[in-house]
């Protein structure tokens, strides 16, 4: 009898406190599996972000350290340029990486920091109830947004892949979802190429997953699936944004 | 049959996720209720299993293990 799937084996046995359906669990268990499979548990890095995937670090059985809100990758800037060979990932939700800490993702990006920037957009502020996020969908409902976002006074949702992309520094940026078996497969090679671009020293990877968020979506877990494929992949089309990892030659 | 999995009904939040993704629509959801208070998923006694994986990829609470051979 072979094993074809079971517990990645950096990922703790406990019960996630996540909704059911959420995107965050299945995100965590790819970063899990893909510590296993390239064997980098000894050297890899992780910051949480704020927001309900804060308690990352009671699931991945890795050294992590916890960042103030948005300010994911100026703390995993320090932490890569005090430890070069450490792997060092931040992963953020939407509301911290587009909202609160936009000077330092660009700017991080802009310096071609040798990081990996995971970012799960689920278009809303989660954990504090479902406000609206520079991510929400124009005409999207949110607890801030009760007749739908409305471009004239919320502004249109903020595509932080193309931002980052279009600077010099960012090397690979990948848009991937948490929708279809298919998209979860791609997902997971996407956060590999990141952390083989940080491997290879070539520069800032940025690799966003688009993530269900039942709850505040007040949706089936199945129908907020459905509903990524249907209208976020319209407004954030998946795919490979940038990748220079080419042209490039490793230090 | 060609695969078997193990669900964790103690993990299992009844989502219903891997009942859409099954290919061979093999899985269905328990009337009983676990310590969590959901109703986990349970695979059917005449279901079918080729042992794809796929349930165990989309499960978001990482409760299937998969086994084929």
């Amino acid at each position: 009898m072979k094993t074809v799937y079971t517990h990645p084996k950096y990922l703790k046995k406990v019960p996630f406190h996540y909704c059911p359906g959420c995107g965050h669990s299945v995100i965590h268990r790819l970063i899990a599996e893909l510590i296993d499979e390239m064997n980098i548990h000894d050297r890899v890095l992780g910051i949480p972000p704020c927001g309900c995937s804060v308690f990352a670090y009671n699931y991945l059985d890795i050294d992590m350290t916890e960042a103030a809100h948005g300010r994911g990758a100026a703390v995993a800037t320090g932490m890569k340029r005090a430890f070069p060979e450490a792997i060092v990932f931040s992963y953020q939700g939407d509301g911290d990486l587009a909202a609160i800490g936009t000077a330092e993702t660009i700017h991080a990006a802009n310096r071609g920091e040798n990081i990996t920037v995971i970012s799960v957009n689920n278009a809303v502020y989660g954990m504090t109830g479902g406000q609206m996020a520079p991510t929400t969908l124009l005409d999207q409902w949110t607890t801030t947004t009760p007749y739908g976002r409305d471009a004239k006074t919320a502004g249109h949702p903020v595509k932080m892949c193309e931002l980052v992309a279009v600077l010099d520094g960012s090397v690979y940026v990948e848009r991937t979802a948490v929708d279809s078996p298919a998209n979860i497969r791609k997902a997971k090679k996407a956060i590999q190429k990141g952390f083989q671009v940080q491997m290879d020293n070539l520069g800032f990877s940025l690799v966003e997953v688009l993530s269900p968020c039942p709850v505040n979506w007040k949706m089936t877990p199945v129908e907020s699936w459905e509903w990524i494929e249907k209208e976020m992949e319209k407004v954030f089309p998946l795919g490979i944004i940038k990748d220079t990892t080419g042209k490039k030659d490793a230090d | 049959m060609k695969g078997y999995i193990k669900i964790d009904g103690e993990l299992c939040k009844g989502c219903q996720v891997c009942l859409t993704f099954c290919p061979k629509s093999s899985l269905s959801i328990s009337d009983k209720v676990n310590a969590s208070g959901y109703s986990p998923a349970l695979f059917k006694e005449d279901g079918e299993c080729t042992g794809c994986a796929i349930c165990a990829v989309v499960c978001p609470e990482v409760a299937i293990e998969v086994y084929r051979g």
